[in-house]
């Protein structure tokens, strides 16, 4: 059963490696790709990998791949003719270089003497893998790493804003008052939604803001009351 | 199954990825050869975890899978700013870092 289980997923996996790269339109790479993950997490599962193995889906097969799709659709999925525009030579050296990596990697790896490499590993626990076993390393032994991950998954996010984000402006004091709630926090003209859908782009030049709308306000109640 | 033909499987879609990289244009189809050469790492990582029987390789694993989902937000962040700034989205044609 576990033979015939790891025939499927590895051919499974190796056609969407295949597929990815061989067809034309990003849009169907991207599908390929999911169809690879969806089978190298069954992999996973035959490694007595389970908690991998759902994060695998999880976090790529749902949401990285989600990503991949909006941007696809974004810039626009159109079909790129493939290989190098220079030839087939180009192309050709791929090819050996592809094929002699296989072959090193394969040398490797099957030919590094390692004792457990012809067998089915050794034998664990009936837990082995379980969300469980992970989540206690993950806060014992490895918690240095979980932290450093989260500080880099913050930083990412962090990043993909402000790369992916318009830059501009506000241009006028009743738009600035009508927008700014939180202004003592941050310089006036950024960070506001309406820059962000790229509604003004610079400020004209006479353009001078020193009012708060609280301020604002006050001195209009300071009139009034004149 | 042996640990050898998972193995295997993780060189060959290795090798895939890498000849992707080599040969397509496009950053987004280069981005998802990243993609299956980081997966091909994480089979080998978990195939060597049954076999030692112990966790390591999986958490391992698991790092890998996090450093790839941000590779692929900053990227793909990339690709949006040369996409607005209409810059052509062809790996030939981006040649300087300075657009």
């Amino acid at each position: 059963m576990a033979e015939v289980l790891f025939f499927v997923a590895g051919s499974g996996a190796i056609a969407g490696a295949i597929g990815v790269i061989a067809v034309r339109n990003p849009f169907y790479s991207v599908l390929a790709l999911v169809s690879h993950l969806v089978s190298l997490a069954l992999l996973f599962l035959l490694l007595r990998a389970e908690f991998v193995a759902a994060a695998q889906v999880i976090v790529y097969a749902g949401a990285v791949m989600v990503l991949y799709v909006f941007v696809v659709a974004y810039v626009g999925g159109q079909d790129e003719p493939l290989g190098p525009r220079a030839g087939s030579g180009l192309r050709v050296v791929s090819a050996i270089f592809g094929a002699a990596l296989f072959l090193e990697l394969s040398v490797a790896t099957l030919g590094s003497g390692l004792q457990l490499i012809d067998s089915g590993g050794r034998p664990v626990p009936a837990g082995f893998g379980s969300p469980e076993e992970i989540g206690s390393l993950l806060l014992t032994k490895f918690l240095l790493p979980f932290e450093v991950a989260s500080f880099l998954l913050l930083i990412a996010a962090v990043g993909a804003v402000v790369l992916a984000r318009r830059r501009g402006g506000l241009s006028n004091a009743e738009e600035q008052a009508r927008y700014s709630a939180m202004d003592i926090l941050r310089p006036a003209y950024t960070g506001t939604m309406a820059e962000a859908v790229g509604e003004r782009h610079s400020l004209p030049p006479g353009a001078v803001v020193t009012k708060t709308p609280a301020e604002a306000k006050a001195a209009a109640e300071a009139e009034a009351e004149v | 199954m042996d640990i050898g033909w998972y193995l295997a499987v993780s060189a060959l879609i290795f090798t895939i990825g890498a000849a992707g990289v080599l040969t397509r244009r496009s950053p987004l189809v280069i981005l998802l050869c990243l993609e299956l050469m980081l997966n091909a790492a994480n089979l080998a990582l978990i195939a060597f975890a049954r076999m030692h029987g112990n966790h390591d390789g999986q958490i391992f694993a698991i790092v890998v899978l996090v450093v790839a989902a941000c590779e692929v937000t900053v990227g793909l962040g990339v690709i949006v700013a040369m996409h607005r700034r209409r810059l052509p989205i062809d790996v030939d044609e981006m040649q300087e870092l300075q657009g």
